[in-house]
């Protein structure tokens, strides 16, 4: 049984612990509204670009466009979007086992990997699978920008004809309780069903249906990357706040373990000194 | 004079939502003036400036990074992705991606430039310092 003092340093030192774990639940918590508000504020610009899109595929046969042709995938790139820090929970060894399984799915093809986040690149570089490419520090400061450099790279090497299909794979945030791992084809583009079922006006276009098309779709490409930043990064908070509120009440838990086991202790080292000063009295009476 | 509902999104945020007597856009094949009104017009943007005359008088200028206007019968929405307001613009960064484009252009003898990312970068630059000042 453990002494006294060393039940007061225990005491001690979870009490920090639980100081720590609730303060950055607290700063997950907010930083993940700024993360949800993000998402937010890209809607009306997805929408749009959606509706845009609708638009032009009644006009267009995509078919011969570079970034729709389908080849054999031979050669796939997995994009695994995860996050730069832990204290999360099960977030991103989740969603690396879900690539882990895939990567055995393609196991004849030649697979290689792009990391965003630092924890995707050491899950899968720990267990020897070669990164291709590393994107660093995309969540310190997420900017559209860094999202466009993503893409363009992932865009310009399938054009290249240096991989035939590319996937992200990323969690998506669809509650505070529930990131979901996500497999999206990036490219080439799967023309969404019912996109024949555009609005009745008769547009105007500037310049052809076709150049208006080949401008806008790597646009799409770019946002459906942003996308998959942002939902990777409100899902982290989320995740990491969960994480923290389960830290927090576990150390209160342990606290009211350990307080009583203090308490007990002290009560009998108090009984045993009252027996020896009894005993001391009796003896000298 | 009868006016119309302009919105601007990017993928950031929306940057501007209100009710507008005239506008003037980057088309990418010129530049192209809108009133109530106008036909419906699906058109590429491309970098340049994008001139607004709001309901109360005001004028407004903002540095677009090319993207697509949709005209409707009452509305035009602008995608971008970028869109800045003439106050908002960062003189000075603007001023610094500016040189940096510039010094990899220049350095393409030597190393192997995107030359097409370099000049676009500098346009992009180019135009905000005009629009910001």
């Amino acid at each position: 049984m453990a002494t006294l003092r060393e039940l007061r340093t225990r005491v001690a030192s979870i009490k920090n612990i639980q100081r720590v774990t609730n303060a950055m639940q607290m700063v997950a918590a907010a930083k993940m509204r700024r993360a949800q508000d993000a998402i937010e504020a890209a809607r009306p610009y997805a929408q749009q670009l959606d509706r845009v899109l609708r638009e032009l595929h009644q006009s267009v046969d995509t078919d011969e466009q570079p970034l729709f042709k389908e080849r054999a995938p031979e050669r796939i790139a997995l994009v695994v979007v995860t996050s730069d820090r832990g204290l999360c929970g099960g977030f991103n060894s989740g969603l690396c086992r879900r690539v882990q399984a895939e990567l055995n799915v393609y196991a004849d093809a030649q697979v290689e990997l792009v990391t965003v986040g630092r924890k995707g690149r050491d899950y899968f570089g720990n267990r020897g699978h070669e990164i291709a490419q590393h994107h660093a520090d995309v969540f310190g400061q997420l900017e559209f920008a860094r999202a466009v450099d993503i893409a363009q790279d992932l865009t310009r090497r399938f054009i290249a004809g240096e991989t035939d299909r590319v996937f992200l794979c990323y969690s998506e945030f669809v509650s505070v309780g529930s990131q979901v791992p996500t497999f999206q084809q990036l490219l080439p583009i799967v023309p969404e069903e019912g996109l024949d079922e555009g609005s009745a006006a008769d547009y105007a276009f500037e310049p052809s249906p076709e150049a208006l098309l080949e401008t806008l779709v790597p646009r799409q490409i770019n946002f459906q990357v942003w996308r998959a930043l942002l939902e990777s990064n409100a899902g982290f908070f989320a995740a990491q706040m969960t994480a923290m509120d389960n830290a927090t009440k576990n150390a209160g838990d342990m606290l009211e373990d350990l307080t009583r086991e203090m308490n007990k202790e002290r009560q009998a080292s108090i009984t045993l000194e009252l027996m020896d000063i009894i005993g001391g009295a009796e003896a000298v009476a | 004079m009868a006016g119309f509902a302009l919105e601007i999104v990017t993928p950031e945020k929306t940057v501007y939502s209100g009710q507008i007597v005239s506008l003037q856009a980057p088309g990418s094949e010129g530049s192209f003036g809108i009133m109530a009104g106008h036909m419906p017009l699906l058109t590429s943007l491309q970098i340049g400036a994008l001139r607004f005359a709001e309901e109360g008088g005001n004028e407004a200028w903002m540095a677009v990074s090319g993207g697509f206007a949709e005209v409707g019968q009452e509305r035009v929405t602008i995608l971008a992705e970028t869109a800045e307001r003439a106050d908002e613009i960062d003189v000075v960064r603007a001023e610094s991606s500016r040189q940096r484009a510039e010094e990899r252009l220049a350095s393409r003898e030597q190393e192997d430039v995107d030359v097409v990312r370099a000049q676009m970068a500098i346009s992009r630059a180019l135009n905000r310092l005009k629009v910001g000042g």
